[in-house]
Protein backbone atom coordinates (compact mmCIF):
# COMPACT_ATOMS: atom_id res chain seq x y z
CA UNK A 1 0.00 0.00 0.00
CA UNK A 2 1.31 3.19 -0.76
CA UNK A 3 -0.12 6.96 0.51
CA UNK A 4 0.80 10.47 -0.77
CA UNK A 5 0.18 12.80 2.50
CA UNK A 6 0.27 16.01 2.01
CA UNK A 7 0.42 19.02 5.02
CA UNK A 8 0.33 22.79 4.84
CA UNK A 9 -1.95 23.67 7.80
CA UNK A 10 0.55 26.10 9.13
CA UNK A 11 3.80 27.48 8.57
CA UNK A 12 4.97 23.93 8.05
CA UNK A 13 4.74 22.99 4.16
CA UNK A 14 5.16 18.91 4.21
CA UNK A 15 5.20 15.98 1.46
CA UNK A 16 6.21 12.30 1.99
CA UNK A 17 5.21 8.54 0.80
CA UNK A 18 4.53 5.65 3.12
CA UNK A 19 4.72 1.99 1.65
CA UNK A 20 3.31 -0.45 3.64
CA UNK A 21 5.11 0.06 6.92
CA UNK A 22 7.73 2.36 6.09
CA UNK A 23 8.26 6.51 5.30
CA UNK A 24 10.27 6.00 1.79
CA UNK A 25 10.47 10.17 1.52
CA UNK A 26 9.76 12.79 3.46
CA UNK A 27 10.30 16.59 2.53
CA UNK A 28 9.37 18.84 5.14
CA UNK A 29 10.19 22.67 5.23
CA UNK A 30 9.01 25.05 8.01
CA UNK A 31 10.58 28.06 6.93
CA UNK A 32 8.43 30.95 5.01
CA UNK A 33 4.59 30.28 4.55
CA UNK A 34 4.85 30.09 0.25
CA UNK A 35 2.76 26.79 -0.06
CA UNK A 36 1.81 27.67 -2.73
CA UNK A 37 4.82 28.07 -4.60
CA UNK A 38 6.45 25.56 -2.69
CA UNK A 39 4.32 22.38 -2.50
CA UNK A 40 3.58 20.86 -5.49
CA UNK A 41 7.50 21.44 -6.55
CA UNK A 42 8.29 19.36 -3.48
CA UNK A 43 5.54 16.81 -4.62
CA UNK A 44 7.73 17.01 -7.66
CA UNK A 45 11.23 16.37 -6.08
CA UNK A 46 9.70 13.41 -3.82
CA UNK A 47 8.23 11.81 -6.95
CA UNK A 48 11.60 11.83 -8.99
CA UNK A 49 13.82 11.12 -6.04
CA UNK A 50 11.84 7.94 -5.47
CA UNK A 51 11.27 7.47 -9.03
CA UNK A 52 7.14 7.06 -8.64
CA UNK A 53 4.62 6.40 -10.97
CA UNK A 54 1.59 8.36 -8.97
CA UNK A 55 -0.48 5.80 -10.88
CA UNK A 56 0.97 3.28 -8.46
CA UNK A 57 -0.41 5.78 -5.09
CA UNK A 58 -3.35 3.97 -3.25
CA UNK A 59 -4.69 7.24 -2.47
CA UNK A 60 -3.53 10.76 -1.25
CA UNK A 61 -4.10 11.53 2.62
CA UNK A 62 -4.35 15.11 3.23
CA UNK A 63 -4.14 17.26 6.51
CA UNK A 64 -7.87 18.43 6.42
CA UNK A 65 -8.05 20.91 9.41
CA UNK A 66 -8.02 23.10 11.54
CA UNK A 67 -5.35 25.22 10.87
CA UNK A 68 -4.64 28.46 8.27
CA UNK A 69 -7.60 28.97 6.03
CA UNK A 70 -5.62 29.73 3.01
CA UNK A 71 -2.84 26.87 3.88
CA UNK A 72 -5.66 24.34 4.38
CA UNK A 73 -6.75 25.30 0.84
CA UNK A 74 -3.86 25.18 -1.13
CA UNK A 75 -3.45 21.15 0.56
CA UNK A 76 -6.96 20.41 -0.34
CA UNK A 77 -6.71 21.87 -3.72
CA UNK A 78 -3.78 20.25 -4.37
CA UNK A 79 -5.22 16.84 -3.04
CA UNK A 80 -8.12 17.12 -4.92
CA UNK A 81 -6.46 17.95 -8.01
CA UNK A 82 -4.17 14.77 -8.07
CA UNK A 83 -7.47 12.74 -6.88
CA UNK A 84 -9.19 14.49 -10.23
CA UNK A 85 -6.04 13.57 -12.45
CA UNK A 86 -4.81 10.26 -11.23
CA UNK A 87 -8.35 9.33 -10.18
CA UNK A 88 -7.37 8.33 -6.88
CA UNK A 89 -9.70 8.39 -3.12
CA UNK A 90 -8.57 11.14 -0.57
CA UNK A 91 -8.59 10.32 3.33
CA UNK A 92 -9.11 13.52 5.68
CA UNK A 93 -7.04 13.21 8.19
CA UNK A 94 -8.11 15.42 10.84
CA UNK A 95 -4.71 17.82 11.40
CA UNK A 96 -4.52 17.75 14.94
CA UNK A 97 -5.19 13.71 15.06
CA UNK A 98 -2.36 13.85 13.03
CA UNK A 99 0.00 15.28 15.02
CA UNK A 100 -0.43 13.25 17.78
CA UNK A 101 0.29 10.57 16.18
CA UNK A 102 3.81 11.64 16.06
CA UNK A 103 4.09 10.72 19.45
CA UNK A 104 3.18 6.96 19.03
CA UNK A 105 3.54 4.92 21.91
CA UNK A 106 3.90 7.83 24.42
CA UNK A 107 2.35 7.43 28.06
CA UNK A 108 -0.15 9.43 29.00
CA UNK A 109 -1.90 12.40 27.42
CA UNK A 110 -0.82 14.11 24.26
CA UNK A 111 -1.53 17.60 23.53
CA UNK A 112 -1.34 19.04 20.62
CA UNK A 113 -1.64 22.89 20.32
CA UNK A 114 -1.66 25.31 17.41
CA UNK A 115 -2.06 28.89 17.62
CA UNK A 116 -5.53 29.87 16.78
CA UNK A 117 -5.18 33.44 17.79
CA UNK A 118 -7.47 35.27 19.95
CA UNK A 119 -6.26 33.57 23.54
CA UNK A 120 -7.10 30.10 21.49
CA UNK A 121 -5.65 26.85 20.25
CA UNK A 122 -6.69 24.47 18.02
CA UNK A 123 -6.22 21.33 20.13
CA UNK A 124 -7.67 17.76 20.97
CA UNK A 125 -6.40 15.35 23.64
CA UNK A 126 -4.56 11.66 22.61
CA UNK A 127 -3.17 8.54 24.34
CA UNK A 128 -1.99 4.81 23.55
CA UNK A 129 -3.91 2.21 25.60
CA UNK A 130 -3.06 -0.76 23.22
CA UNK A 131 -4.18 1.70 20.48
CA UNK A 132 -4.27 5.28 19.53
CA UNK A 133 -7.25 6.45 21.42
CA UNK A 134 -8.91 9.77 20.73
CA UNK A 135 -9.72 11.34 24.25
CA UNK A 136 -11.05 14.87 23.07
CA UNK A 137 -11.75 15.34 19.38
CA UNK A 138 -10.03 18.15 18.09
CA UNK A 139 -11.56 21.68 18.26
CA UNK A 140 -11.01 25.55 18.85
CA UNK A 141 -10.38 25.68 22.51
CA UNK A 142 -9.46 28.89 25.19
CA UNK A 143 -5.92 28.92 26.39
CA UNK A 144 -7.65 29.12 30.22
CA UNK A 145 -10.21 26.24 29.91
CA UNK A 146 -7.60 23.76 28.45
CA UNK A 147 -5.41 24.29 31.38
CA UNK A 148 -8.02 23.78 33.32
CA UNK A 149 -8.99 20.61 32.07
CA UNK A 150 -5.77 19.20 31.97
CA UNK A 151 -5.51 19.97 35.85
CA UNK A 152 -8.92 18.04 36.34
CA UNK A 153 -7.65 15.10 34.37
CA UNK A 154 -4.27 14.81 36.12
CA UNK A 155 -2.43 13.10 34.07
CA UNK A 156 1.23 13.27 32.50
CA UNK A 157 0.97 15.32 29.10
CA UNK A 158 3.15 16.26 26.63
CA UNK A 159 2.58 19.54 24.11
CA UNK A 160 3.51 19.75 20.83
CA UNK A 161 3.19 21.86 18.24
CA UNK A 162 3.34 25.96 17.16
CA UNK A 163 0.98 27.37 20.15
CA UNK A 164 4.16 26.28 22.76
CA UNK A 165 6.11 29.29 21.84
CA UNK A 166 3.12 31.51 21.39
CA UNK A 167 1.68 29.60 25.61
CA UNK A 168 4.37 27.43 26.46
CA UNK A 169 5.00 29.52 29.82
CA UNK A 170 1.32 30.03 30.29
CA UNK A 171 0.75 26.31 30.56
CA UNK A 172 4.25 25.86 32.74
CA UNK A 173 2.36 28.09 35.53
CA UNK A 174 -0.58 27.15 34.91
CA UNK A 175 -0.73 23.12 35.30
CA UNK A 176 -0.24 21.57 38.64
CA UNK A 177 0.33 18.04 36.55
CA UNK A 178 3.48 16.57 35.10
CA UNK A 179 4.10 18.50 31.63
CA UNK A 180 7.05 17.88 28.58
CA UNK A 181 7.22 19.04 25.41
CA UNK A 182 8.01 17.08 21.93
CA UNK A 183 11.61 17.91 20.57
CA UNK A 184 12.32 18.80 17.55
CA UNK A 185 11.80 16.11 15.45
CA UNK A 186 8.21 15.41 17.20
CA UNK A 187 6.95 18.60 17.95
CA UNK A 188 5.27 20.24 14.15
CA UNK A 189 3.48 18.66 11.39
CA UNK A 190 4.89 15.79 9.62
CA UNK A 191 3.14 15.09 6.63
CA UNK A 192 4.88 11.43 7.18
CA UNK A 193 2.16 11.14 10.27
CA UNK A 194 -0.86 12.59 7.93
CA UNK A 195 0.24 9.37 5.57
CA UNK A 196 0.91 7.16 8.03
CA UNK A 197 -2.51 7.69 9.79
CA UNK A 198 -4.00 8.12 6.96
CA UNK A 199 -3.57 4.07 5.96
CA UNK A 200 -4.90 3.22 8.91
CA UNK A 201 -8.16 5.07 8.17
CA UNK A 202 -7.60 3.50 4.57
CA UNK A 203 -7.53 -0.20 5.76
CA UNK A 204 -10.79 0.96 7.71
CA UNK A 205 -12.44 2.07 4.67
CA UNK A 206 -12.36 5.67 6.05
CA UNK A 207 -12.15 7.27 2.30
CA UNK A 208 -13.86 10.12 0.31
CA UNK A 209 -13.26 10.92 -3.21
CA UNK A 210 -11.55 13.92 -4.69
CA UNK A 211 -14.94 16.07 -5.23
CA UNK A 212 -16.32 15.02 -1.52
CA UNK A 213 -13.60 16.46 -0.31
CA UNK A 214 -13.16 19.88 1.89
CA UNK A 215 -11.53 21.34 4.75
CA UNK A 216 -12.44 21.51 8.12
CA UNK A 217 -11.48 24.35 9.30
CA UNK A 218 -13.31 24.37 12.77
CA UNK A 219 -14.06 28.17 12.50
CA UNK A 220 -16.63 30.31 10.67
CA UNK A 221 -15.62 33.22 8.44
CA UNK A 222 -15.38 36.88 10.36
CA UNK A 223 -18.24 37.56 8.08
CA UNK A 224 -20.56 34.93 9.00
CA UNK A 225 -18.95 35.33 12.92
CA UNK A 226 -20.48 39.09 12.43
CA UNK A 227 -23.78 38.54 10.88
CA UNK A 228 -24.35 35.63 13.28
CA UNK A 229 -23.07 38.77 16.29
CA UNK A 230 -25.47 41.59 14.34
CA UNK A 231 -28.63 38.92 14.27
CA UNK A 232 -28.65 38.57 18.08
CA UNK A 233 -28.32 42.16 18.48
CA UNK A 234 -31.38 42.16 15.85
CA UNK A 235 -28.95 44.69 13.34
CA UNK A 236 -29.16 42.27 10.97
CA UNK A 237 -30.69 44.60 8.26
CA UNK A 238 -28.65 47.50 9.10
CA UNK A 239 -25.04 45.22 8.52
CA UNK A 240 -26.23 44.17 5.55
CA UNK A 241 -26.83 47.88 4.12
CA UNK A 242 -24.01 49.32 5.60
CA UNK A 243 -21.10 47.13 4.96
CA UNK A 244 -18.96 47.06 2.06
CA UNK A 245 -16.89 44.57 0.80
CA UNK A 246 -14.97 44.48 -1.82
CA UNK A 247 -15.92 43.17 -5.07
CA UNK A 248 -14.49 41.92 -8.42
CA UNK A 249 -15.80 42.15 -11.75
CA UNK B 1 2.24 20.92 -33.08
CA UNK B 2 1.38 17.84 -35.09
CA UNK B 3 -2.22 17.55 -34.29
CA UNK B 4 -3.22 21.31 -35.69
CA UNK B 5 -3.81 24.09 -33.58
CA UNK B 6 -7.35 23.57 -34.42
CA UNK B 7 -7.34 20.17 -32.41
CA UNK B 8 -6.13 21.72 -29.62
CA UNK B 9 -7.66 21.21 -26.70
CA UNK B 10 -7.66 23.55 -23.68
CA UNK B 11 -9.34 22.64 -19.89
CA UNK B 12 -9.63 25.64 -18.63
CA UNK B 13 -10.69 26.85 -14.63
CA UNK B 14 -11.35 30.64 -13.60
CA UNK B 15 -11.63 31.23 -9.73
CA UNK B 16 -10.98 34.88 -9.35
CA UNK B 17 -14.20 35.99 -7.44
CA UNK B 18 -17.17 34.96 -6.96
CA UNK B 19 -18.16 31.96 -9.77
CA UNK B 20 -16.28 28.74 -10.02
CA UNK B 21 -15.75 27.66 -13.38
CA UNK B 22 -14.34 25.87 -15.88
CA UNK B 23 -14.72 25.07 -19.58
CA UNK B 24 -13.04 23.02 -22.30
CA UNK B 25 -12.43 25.06 -25.49
CA UNK B 26 -11.26 23.53 -28.80
CA UNK B 27 -9.06 24.98 -31.33
CA UNK B 28 -9.24 28.72 -29.44
CA UNK B 29 -12.44 29.35 -30.02
CA UNK B 30 -15.08 26.93 -30.47
CA UNK B 31 -16.35 26.26 -26.36
CA UNK B 32 -16.95 22.56 -26.30
CA UNK B 33 -18.71 22.89 -22.33
CA UNK B 34 -19.12 26.48 -20.16
CA UNK B 35 -19.98 25.29 -16.32
CA UNK B 36 -20.00 28.59 -14.38
CA UNK B 37 -21.35 27.84 -10.50
CA UNK B 38 -21.92 30.92 -8.84
CA UNK B 39 -22.53 32.05 -5.44
CA UNK B 40 -24.43 35.34 -5.93
CA UNK B 41 -26.79 34.40 -3.40
CA UNK B 42 -24.75 33.11 -0.88
CA UNK B 43 -23.16 36.55 -1.01
CA UNK B 44 -25.94 38.60 -1.24
CA UNK B 45 -26.72 38.75 2.54
CA UNK B 46 -23.17 40.18 3.18
CA UNK B 47 -24.13 43.05 0.25
CA UNK B 48 -21.03 42.31 -1.48
CA UNK B 49 -18.51 39.37 -2.27
CA UNK B 50 -16.82 37.85 0.84
CA UNK B 51 -13.44 36.81 -0.04
CA UNK B 52 -13.11 33.97 2.59
CA UNK B 53 -16.90 32.44 1.72
CA UNK B 54 -16.12 32.91 -2.19
CA UNK B 55 -12.51 30.51 -1.40
CA UNK B 56 -14.58 28.37 0.93
CA UNK B 57 -17.47 28.05 -1.74
CA UNK B 58 -14.31 27.40 -4.87
CA UNK B 59 -13.29 24.52 -2.87
CA UNK B 60 -16.46 22.93 -2.58
CA UNK B 61 -17.49 22.68 -5.86
CA UNK B 62 -14.59 23.17 -8.12
CA UNK B 63 -13.84 19.49 -8.74
CA UNK B 64 -17.76 18.78 -9.35
CA UNK B 65 -17.21 22.15 -11.88
CA UNK B 66 -14.56 20.82 -13.82
CA UNK B 67 -15.54 16.82 -14.01
CA UNK B 68 -19.13 18.47 -15.44
CA UNK B 69 -16.99 20.57 -18.20
CA UNK B 70 -15.10 17.52 -19.27
CA UNK B 71 -18.19 15.52 -19.42
CA UNK B 72 -20.21 18.23 -21.56
CA UNK B 73 -17.46 19.05 -23.88
CA UNK B 74 -17.32 15.01 -24.29
CA UNK B 75 -13.70 14.96 -23.48
CA UNK B 76 -11.69 12.86 -21.04
CA UNK B 77 -8.45 14.20 -19.45
CA UNK B 78 -6.22 12.56 -21.55
CA UNK B 79 -7.47 14.24 -24.75
CA UNK B 80 -6.57 17.67 -22.84
CA UNK B 81 -3.57 19.52 -25.18
CA UNK B 82 -2.80 21.65 -22.17
CA UNK B 83 -4.44 23.51 -18.51
CA UNK B 84 -5.45 27.34 -18.27
CA UNK B 85 -5.72 28.99 -15.28
CA UNK B 86 -6.44 32.58 -13.71
CA UNK B 87 -4.08 33.64 -11.60
CA UNK B 88 -4.23 37.20 -11.51
CA UNK B 89 -5.87 39.85 -10.55
CA UNK B 90 -8.26 39.30 -8.55
CA UNK B 91 -9.47 37.70 -4.63
CA UNK B 92 -6.44 35.99 -3.78
CA UNK B 93 -7.72 33.35 -1.49
CA UNK B 94 -9.94 32.77 -4.56
CA UNK B 95 -7.51 32.69 -7.16
CA UNK B 96 -5.56 30.10 -4.67
CA UNK B 97 -7.85 27.27 -4.94
CA UNK B 98 -8.06 27.36 -9.03
CA UNK B 99 -4.11 27.58 -9.44
CA UNK B 100 -3.41 25.16 -6.97
CA UNK B 101 -6.03 23.00 -8.35
CA UNK B 102 -5.23 23.81 -12.34
CA UNK B 103 -1.15 22.59 -11.11
CA UNK B 104 -1.95 19.63 -9.57
CA UNK B 105 -4.39 18.60 -12.53
CA UNK B 106 -1.62 19.48 -15.00
CA UNK B 107 1.25 17.80 -13.33
CA UNK B 108 -1.07 14.63 -11.86
CA UNK B 109 -2.35 14.45 -16.16
CA UNK B 110 0.89 15.16 -17.78
CA UNK B 111 -0.25 18.23 -19.13
CA UNK B 112 1.37 21.78 -19.75
CA UNK B 113 -0.05 24.53 -17.36
CA UNK B 114 -1.27 27.90 -18.88
CA UNK B 115 -1.24 30.90 -16.71
CA UNK B 116 -3.75 33.41 -17.66
CA UNK B 117 -4.24 36.83 -17.02
CA UNK B 118 -8.02 37.38 -16.26
CA UNK B 119 -8.83 40.35 -18.01
CA UNK B 120 -7.07 39.41 -21.38
CA UNK B 121 -9.48 36.34 -20.81
CA UNK B 122 -12.66 38.66 -20.96
CA UNK B 123 -10.91 40.68 -23.89
CA UNK B 124 -10.21 36.90 -25.20
CA UNK B 125 -14.34 36.78 -24.47
CA UNK B 126 -15.03 38.35 -28.35
CA UNK B 127 -13.60 35.90 -30.40
CA UNK B 128 -15.66 33.20 -29.14
CA UNK B 129 -19.00 34.17 -31.06
CA UNK B 130 -17.19 36.19 -33.58
CA UNK B 131 -15.12 34.00 -36.11
CA UNK B 132 -13.87 37.20 -37.98
CA UNK B 133 -12.71 39.12 -35.15
CA UNK B 134 -8.77 39.36 -34.93
CA UNK B 135 -5.97 42.24 -33.65
CA UNK B 136 -5.86 45.25 -34.15
CA UNK B 137 -8.86 46.55 -32.29
CA UNK B 138 -9.98 49.01 -29.60
CA UNK B 139 -11.48 47.28 -26.31
CA UNK B 140 -12.92 48.85 -23.48
CA UNK B 141 -12.88 46.49 -20.47
CA UNK B 142 -15.66 47.41 -17.32
CA UNK B 143 -16.31 45.32 -14.51
CA UNK B 144 -16.63 45.49 -11.46
CA UNK B 145 -13.04 45.97 -10.55
CA UNK B 146 -11.53 47.47 -13.78
CA UNK B 147 -12.16 50.18 -16.16
CA UNK B 148 -9.39 49.87 -19.26
CA UNK B 149 -9.24 51.17 -22.25
CA UNK B 150 -6.77 49.22 -24.64
CA UNK B 151 -5.23 48.89 -28.43
CA UNK B 152 -5.35 44.87 -28.88
CA UNK B 153 -1.90 45.25 -31.00
CA UNK B 154 -1.66 41.21 -31.45
CA UNK B 155 -3.16 38.26 -29.72
CA UNK B 156 -1.72 38.78 -25.90
CA UNK B 157 -0.81 42.29 -26.53
CA UNK B 158 -1.80 45.15 -25.27
CA UNK B 159 -1.20 48.83 -24.85
CA UNK B 160 -3.70 50.62 -21.83
CA UNK B 161 -4.23 54.08 -23.23
CA UNK B 162 -6.92 55.09 -20.26
CA UNK B 163 -8.12 53.78 -17.21
CA UNK B 164 -9.86 54.88 -14.17
CA UNK B 165 -8.34 57.41 -11.53
CA UNK B 166 -10.58 56.00 -8.93
CA UNK B 167 -13.50 53.66 -9.07
CA UNK B 168 -14.15 51.17 -11.75
CA UNK B 169 -17.31 51.43 -13.47
CA UNK B 170 -18.87 48.43 -11.99
CA UNK B 171 -17.96 49.42 -8.43
CA UNK B 172 -20.00 52.88 -9.18
CA UNK B 173 -22.99 50.69 -10.04
CA UNK B 174 -22.80 48.82 -6.76
CA UNK B 175 -22.81 51.90 -5.12
CA UNK B 176 -25.26 54.04 -6.19
CA UNK B 177 -27.53 50.52 -6.22
CA UNK B 178 -26.64 50.17 -2.72
CA UNK B 179 -27.42 53.61 -1.92
CA UNK B 180 -30.84 53.70 -3.38
CA UNK B 181 -31.72 50.16 -2.09
CA UNK B 182 -31.39 48.20 -5.22
CA UNK B 183 -29.16 45.77 -3.62
CA UNK B 184 -26.30 43.56 -5.51
CA UNK B 185 -25.05 43.13 -7.62
CA UNK B 186 -25.95 46.74 -8.94
CA UNK B 187 -25.09 46.47 -12.21
CA UNK B 188 -27.54 44.58 -13.64
CA UNK B 189 -30.17 45.91 -10.70
CA UNK B 190 -29.62 49.39 -11.64
CA UNK B 191 -29.92 48.42 -15.96
CA UNK B 192 -33.32 47.09 -15.20
CA UNK B 193 -34.34 50.06 -13.03
CA UNK B 194 -33.44 52.39 -15.68
CA UNK B 195 -35.23 50.96 -18.18
CA UNK B 196 -38.07 52.62 -16.77
CA UNK B 197 -36.64 56.18 -16.05
CA UNK B 198 -35.87 59.14 -17.89
CA UNK B 199 -32.08 59.28 -18.46
CA UNK B 200 -32.51 63.70 -18.91
CA UNK B 201 -35.00 63.91 -15.38
CA UNK B 202 -31.25 64.42 -13.44
CA UNK B 203 -28.27 66.25 -14.76
CA UNK B 204 -25.30 63.99 -13.19
CA UNK B 205 -21.59 65.53 -14.11
CA UNK B 206 -19.88 64.02 -16.82
CA UNK B 207 -16.18 63.86 -15.61
CA UNK B 208 -13.20 64.37 -17.67
CA UNK B 209 -9.37 63.88 -16.63
CA UNK B 210 -7.78 67.42 -17.64
CA UNK B 211 -4.98 66.15 -20.12
CA UNK B 212 -5.88 62.49 -20.19
CA UNK B 213 -8.62 61.56 -22.99
CA UNK B 214 -8.87 58.30 -22.46
CA UNK B 215 -9.15 58.56 -19.30
CA UNK B 216 -11.89 57.82 -16.70
CA UNK B 217 -13.00 59.22 -13.01
CA UNK B 218 -16.21 57.50 -11.52
CA UNK B 219 -16.07 59.22 -7.91
CA UNK B 220 -16.96 62.85 -9.22
CA UNK B 221 -19.94 60.84 -10.18
CA UNK B 222 -20.78 59.00 -7.36
CA UNK B 223 -20.55 61.60 -4.71
CA UNK B 224 -22.63 63.32 -6.81
CA UNK B 225 -25.44 61.18 -6.93
CA UNK B 226 -25.08 60.34 -3.10
CA UNK B 227 -25.56 64.32 -2.71
CA UNK B 228 -28.61 64.14 -4.45
CA UNK B 229 -29.86 61.52 -2.30
CA UNK B 230 -29.38 62.97 0.88
CA UNK B 231 -30.40 66.16 -0.26
CA UNK B 232 -33.75 65.02 -1.03
CA UNK B 233 -33.98 62.85 1.87
CA UNK B 234 -33.37 66.12 3.75
CA UNK B 235 -35.82 68.27 1.86
CA UNK B 236 -38.10 65.80 2.11
CA UNK B 237 -38.55 65.41 -2.26
CA UNK B 238 -39.68 61.83 -3.51
CA UNK B 239 -36.21 60.33 -4.94
CA UNK B 240 -37.98 58.02 -8.33
CA UNK B 241 -35.51 55.34 -8.41
CA UNK B 242 -35.95 54.32 -12.10
CA UNK B 243 -35.16 58.34 -13.03
CA UNK B 244 -32.02 58.43 -10.59
CA UNK B 245 -30.70 54.95 -12.14
CA UNK B 246 -31.14 56.04 -15.41
CA UNK B 247 -29.68 59.40 -15.29
CA UNK B 248 -26.54 58.00 -13.41
CA UNK B 249 -26.35 55.06 -16.06
CA UNK B 250 -26.98 57.77 -18.90
CA UNK B 251 -23.93 59.67 -17.45
CA UNK B 252 -21.46 56.69 -17.17
CA UNK B 253 -22.84 54.95 -20.64
CA UNK B 254 -21.81 58.79 -22.54
CA UNK B 255 -18.36 59.39 -20.83
CA UNK B 256 -17.66 55.09 -21.65
CA UNK B 257 -18.57 55.76 -25.44
CA UNK B 258 -17.16 58.87 -26.03
CA UNK B 259 -13.59 58.20 -25.04
CA UNK B 260 -13.76 54.34 -26.35
CA UNK B 261 -15.19 55.79 -29.91
CA UNK B 262 -12.52 58.51 -29.81
CA UNK B 263 -9.84 56.25 -29.05
CA UNK B 264 -10.66 53.82 -31.85
CA UNK B 265 -10.63 56.64 -34.69
CA UNK B 266 -7.69 58.36 -33.15
CA UNK B 267 -5.54 54.73 -32.85
CA UNK B 268 -6.69 54.00 -36.63
CA UNK B 269 -9.07 50.50 -35.38
CA UNK B 270 -11.80 50.01 -37.79
CA UNK B 271 -12.76 47.47 -34.79
CA UNK B 272 -14.47 48.26 -31.04
CA UNK B 273 -14.77 45.48 -28.47
CA UNK B 274 -16.55 45.42 -24.85
CA UNK B 275 -15.62 43.20 -22.88
CA UNK B 276 -16.13 42.57 -18.61
CA UNK B 277 -18.83 42.20 -16.78
CA UNK B 278 -20.50 45.61 -17.24
CA UNK B 279 -20.35 45.10 -20.91
CA UNK B 280 -23.32 42.78 -20.35
CA UNK B 281 -25.40 46.49 -19.74
CA UNK B 282 -28.17 46.97 -22.12
CA UNK B 283 -27.80 50.91 -22.26
CA UNK B 284 -23.94 50.65 -23.11
CA UNK B 285 -24.29 48.06 -25.33
CA UNK B 286 -26.97 50.14 -27.39
CA UNK B 287 -25.34 53.30 -27.20
CA UNK B 288 -22.03 51.97 -28.48
CA UNK B 289 -23.97 50.32 -31.13
CA UNK B 290 -24.96 53.48 -32.52
CA UNK B 291 -22.20 55.66 -31.80
CA UNK B 292 -19.98 52.63 -33.58
CA UNK B 293 -22.67 52.40 -36.53
CA UNK B 294 -22.38 56.84 -37.02
CA UNK B 295 -18.24 56.16 -36.69
CA UNK B 296 -18.42 53.40 -39.46
CA UNK B 297 -16.60 51.56 -36.66
CA UNK B 298 -17.65 47.89 -36.52
CA UNK B 299 -18.71 47.11 -32.79
CA UNK B 300 -18.45 43.75 -31.18
CA UNK B 301 -19.79 42.52 -27.75
CA UNK B 302 -20.31 38.68 -26.24
CA UNK B 303 -23.07 37.75 -25.48
CA UNK B 304 -24.00 37.96 -21.32
CA UNK B 305 -22.82 34.76 -20.43
CA UNK B 306 -19.59 35.23 -21.82
CA UNK B 307 -19.37 39.06 -19.75
CA UNK B 308 -19.95 37.93 -16.18
CA UNK B 309 -16.77 35.62 -15.28
CA UNK B 310 -16.36 32.39 -17.06
CA UNK B 311 -13.47 29.64 -17.78
CA UNK B 312 -14.30 29.91 -21.54
CA UNK B 313 -12.95 33.41 -22.29
CA UNK B 314 -9.90 31.82 -20.10
CA UNK B 315 -9.61 28.94 -22.45
CA UNK B 316 -9.62 31.16 -25.37
CA UNK B 317 -6.44 33.72 -23.77
CA UNK B 318 -4.83 30.57 -22.91
CA UNK B 319 -4.97 28.97 -26.53
CA UNK B 320 -3.57 31.78 -27.75
CA UNK B 321 -0.86 31.86 -24.93
CA UNK B 322 -0.16 28.36 -25.93
CA UNK B 323 0.41 28.90 -29.36
CA UNK B 324 2.64 31.64 -28.29
CA UNK B 325 4.60 28.76 -26.11
CA UNK B 326 3.95 30.27 -22.84
CA UNK B 327 4.13 27.52 -20.17
CA UNK B 328 3.97 27.86 -15.98
CA UNK B 329 6.20 25.77 -13.33
CA UNK B 330 4.71 24.13 -10.71
CA UNK B 331 5.22 27.21 -8.67
CA UNK B 332 2.80 29.37 -10.38
CA UNK B 333 1.20 31.20 -7.90
CA UNK B 334 -1.65 33.41 -7.76
CA UNK B 335 -1.03 37.56 -8.33
CA UNK B 336 -3.87 39.48 -6.89
CA UNK B 337 -2.56 42.38 -8.47
CA UNK B 338 -1.49 41.05 -11.56
CA UNK B 339 -0.94 44.11 -14.51
CA UNK B 340 -2.51 43.72 -17.60
CA UNK B 341 0.39 42.58 -20.34
CA UNK B 342 2.44 41.12 -17.19
CA UNK B 343 4.35 37.77 -18.07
Amino acid sequence: MKILGIESSSLVASVAVVTDDVTTAEYTVNFKKTHSQTLLPMIDQVVQMLELDLQTVDAIAVSGGPGSFTGLRIGSATAKGLGLALDKPLIHVPTVDAMAYCLYGVSGLICPVMDARRNQVYTGLYQFEREFEVVKAQCAMDVEELAGELNRLGERVVFLGDGIPVYGSFFRQRLTIPHDFAPAHANRQRAAAVAALGAVCYRQGKVETAAEHTPDYLRKSQAERELDEARQRGLAGELAAGHCVGAGS
Amino acid sequence: MDNGAKDILILAIESSCDETAASVVRGGRQVLSNVISSQIALHTQFGGVVPEIASRKHIEKINQVITQALEEAGVTLADITAVGVTYGPGLVGALLVGVAEAKAIAYGAGKPLVGVHHIEGHVSANYIENPDLEPPFACLIVSGGHTHLVIVRDYGEFEIIGRTRDDAAGEAFDKVARAVGLGYPGGPKVDQAARLGDPHAIEFPRARVEGSPYDFSFSGLKSAVLNYINHAKMTGEEIVVADLAASFQSAVVEVLVSRSVLAAQEYGCEKLAIAGGVASNSALRGAMEEACHKAGIRFYHPSPVFCTDNAAMIGVAAYYEYLKGTRHGWDLNAVPNLKLGER
